[in-house]
């Protein structure tokens, strides 16, 4: 049986600038993603990773193409209906953390919960369920602490947290390692993988093929267009 | 998110930068304030003269003189004289009563004081009613006792008190510089109107002061001569037709024609007039200060919040990447400017209320806090906050996500 796919795509395309300075950052890119895959994503710099990484995040709308996310079609979707799929449906979690400065753990992880319309939830819940989040990521300790007070990896985690607090169907990391030292980076992927074994669908970008090694594909861009995808022979655990 | 949220984080970013939120609010409190406390004064010099105007009594015709200083002597010609107040009583319709005034100042003694310098003024029979004075005790002097040049007087409530303390006055005797009169009434008391101490003055026929008391040199060239004759009008209806009679009956009397009159004829409503508009005026002038000072301090909003939008671009890129609207984003906005001019409005509406008071009492002028001044000003500054808020809020709201997560 094959698994629902979370990710459909059909010839994105992403142009930038006009005349001369045109240039495309995606260039028909086709993929699919199924429901609970780990899948990373590599290539050169400039290939069009992030910019593909963005349209997937639902950050930006491709100049043509189509995307569907768990079936439905967002590529034709407006700025408030976009931000309320950012809210549900993905988590994204940055290279470089973004989290609110002067602003604790928890209220960090709160924040996708106060975006949300579809749900009536009181303060109690909102601090409940955000405190199991940061639980599940190891911070259950670490909850009033503002992000200056925390380090790398543990700002990561508390990004991982609020990517997940809304449980949403994907889990978008745009090198969610990449600023980390070797060691926070392997807990992070240890984290990562702990995620996917509870059946998360997670996309990444990654420089690593160490890391993109221990997922189940690799898609492999250049010059905005898909060049290959490699099965790196692990199954999807449900 | 929930409006006790969005006002949290507004509130919030205020309290970060207190002294910068405080600068920036600057401009709404001084407008604020100014309203306040430019319309306590404001108010409170009406107030003033209205109680001034009113005390004069309702329904009053002023007719003042002019005169033309005169030859050699320096003795003026033409004007207004003491028979033409009569003249008025007996030949124009509709007059309720005549009052002309002489002022001067004497040593006045009773048995048990001697006060100087008090001012007397010399007045006509219908005084009271015209000038709305109310006898306590005894009576006014009538029209038969200014004719023949009675000594008797009228006392004034404090200076029955100082003169005479616990002992009854009607009847007693007093002297004011060399000259004997009977006290045959007092007054009730007045209090000041506008700086004129009704209760310390003493009361008598005009016919006594311009004999004995007018002394100084420009009263003794004067002669007969009088400034000022207050008319009442029996009706408000009647005012132009009395008005006419007196300016027909005294160009007939100086034997003058009505374009060369000597005196001028005006109304209490003139006055009323007059005032109104410099009250107006006033007023205007007022807006004007109190609207661009508005304006300063919603432009101090506006820039306060562009650089605040800039600074947290990088937040306004979080928020929207986890789910923020671009409704969001503004509303959060325009919370914080909101909140940046009421906090203003709110202080300025403190430093107003608190700043007419201690003008008024330093200064020792009237003030009164008028309610409308201050949700009139409150409410400015709501707008002003709202209308150049708008445009910052906007601003952060129509950011593309990518790019603000970008910025550093
Ligand atoms: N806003 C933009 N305006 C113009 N060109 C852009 C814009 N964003 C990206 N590009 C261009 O699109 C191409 C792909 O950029 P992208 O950021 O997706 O690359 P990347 O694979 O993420 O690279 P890196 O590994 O360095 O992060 C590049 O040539 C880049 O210059
Ligand atoms: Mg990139």
């Amino acid at each position: 049986m094959a698994a629902r796919a979370i990710i459909e795509t059909k010839t994105l395309t992403q142009i930038y600038g006009m005349g001369d300075a045109r240039v495309a950052a995606l260039d028909g890119v086709s993929i699919s993603v199924h429901e609970g895959e780990f899948v990373a994503i590599m290539g050169p710099s400039g290939s069009g990773k992030s910019t593909l990484m963005n349209i997937l995040g639902c950050l930006s709308r491709p100049t043509s193409g189509e995307y569907f996310l768990d079936n439905e079609d967002v590529s034709g979707l407006d700025k408030v209906e976009l931000a309320a799929i950012r809210n549900k449906k993905i988590g994204y979690i940055f290279q470089s953390y973004n989290l609110l400065s002067r602003t604790t753990a928890l209220d960090n992880v709160i924040l996708p919960l106060q975006y949300d319309r579809t749900t009536e939830r009181t303060k109690e819940e909102r601090e409940e369920v955000a405190t199991k989040a940061l639980g599940m990521v190891g911070l259950a300790d670490r909850m009033q602490h503002q992000p200056q007070e925390l380090s790398g990896g543990q700002q990561q985690r508390v990004a991982i947290a609020r990517a997940l607090v809304n449980e949403p169907v994907l889990i978008m990391a745009d090198e969610p390692t990449g600023n980390l030292d070797s060691k926070s980076g392997a807990e992070i992927m240890e984290l990562l993988h702990d995620l996917h074994n509870e059946g998360a669908t997670i996309v990444m970008v990654t420089h690593s093929s160490e890391i993109a090694s221990h997922t189940q594909r690799t898609i492999h861009l250049r010059d905005g267009k898909l060049d290959k995808v490699i099965s790196n022979g692990k199954k999807a655990k449900k | 998110m929930k409006s006790t949220e969005v006002f949290n984080i507004a509130w919030a970013a205020i309290l970060k930068n207190k002294v910068r939120s405080l600068l920036t609010m600057l401009g709404i409190i001084i407008g604020v304030a100014a309203v306040i406390v430019m319309v306590a004064i404001s108010a409170g010099t009406e107030a003033t003269i209205n109680e001034e105007i009113n005390s004069l009594g309702a329904n009053l015709v002023f007719v003042q003189s002019s005169f033309t200083r005169g030859g050699a002597g320096g003795a003026p010609e033409g004007g207004l004289v003491y028979d033409d107040a009569a003249a008025i009583a007996e030949g124009v319709d509709g007059v309720g009563g005549v009052v002309v005034e002489q002022t001067a100042s004497e040593t006045v003694k009773s048995s048990s004081a001697v006060l100087d310098g008090i001012s007397l003024l010399g007045s006509t029979s219908d005084f009271p009613s015209v000038r709305d004075m109310n006898i306590a005790d005894g009576r006014y002097f009538n029209e038969l006792e200014v004719d023949r040049k009675q000594k008797v007087a009228v006392l004034g409530a404090s200076l029955a008190e100082e003169l005479f303390g616990d002992s009854d006055p009607i009847g007693q005797d007093i002297t004011v510089g060399t000259t004997r009169l009977v006290v045959i009434g007092i007054f009730e008391e007045k209090g000041l109107v506008g700086d004129v101490d009704y209760d310390s003055r003493l009361y008598m026929p005009i016919t006594v002061v311009l004999d004995k008391f007018a002394q100084s040199q420009f009263a003794r060239i004067m002669g007969d001569r009088v400034r000022l004759i207050y008319v009442e009008v029996d009706d408000q209806e009647n005012l132009d037709n009395v008005i006419l009679q007196i300016e027909l009956l005294l160009a007939k009397r100086h034997d003058l024609p009505l374009e060369e009159a000597d005196f001028t004829v005006t109304t209490q409503q003139d006055i009323i007039g007059t005032q109104e508009a410099t009250t107006a005026a006033f007023r205007s002038l007022l807006a004007w200060v109190a609207g661009v000072s508005l304006i300063v301090g919603g432009i101090g909003i506006m820039n306060i919040m562009l650089v605040s939008v800039t600074e947290r671009t990088r937040e306004i890129g979080i928020r929207q990447s986890i789910g923020a609207t671009p409704s969001d984003i503004r509303w959060q906005f325009l919370t914080e400017a909101l909140l940046l001019s009421l906090v203003g409005g709110l202080i300025g509406v403190i430093v107003g209320v608190s700043g007419a008071w201690i003008f008024g009492s330093v200064s020792g002028m009237r003030t009164v806090v008028v309610t409308s001044s201050i949700i009139l000003a409150f409410g400015s500054a709501a707008l002003v906050g709202a209308f150049f808020g708008y445009y910052p809020a906007n601003k952060a709201a129509e950011l593309d996500p990518i790019e603000a997560l970008r910025h550093e």
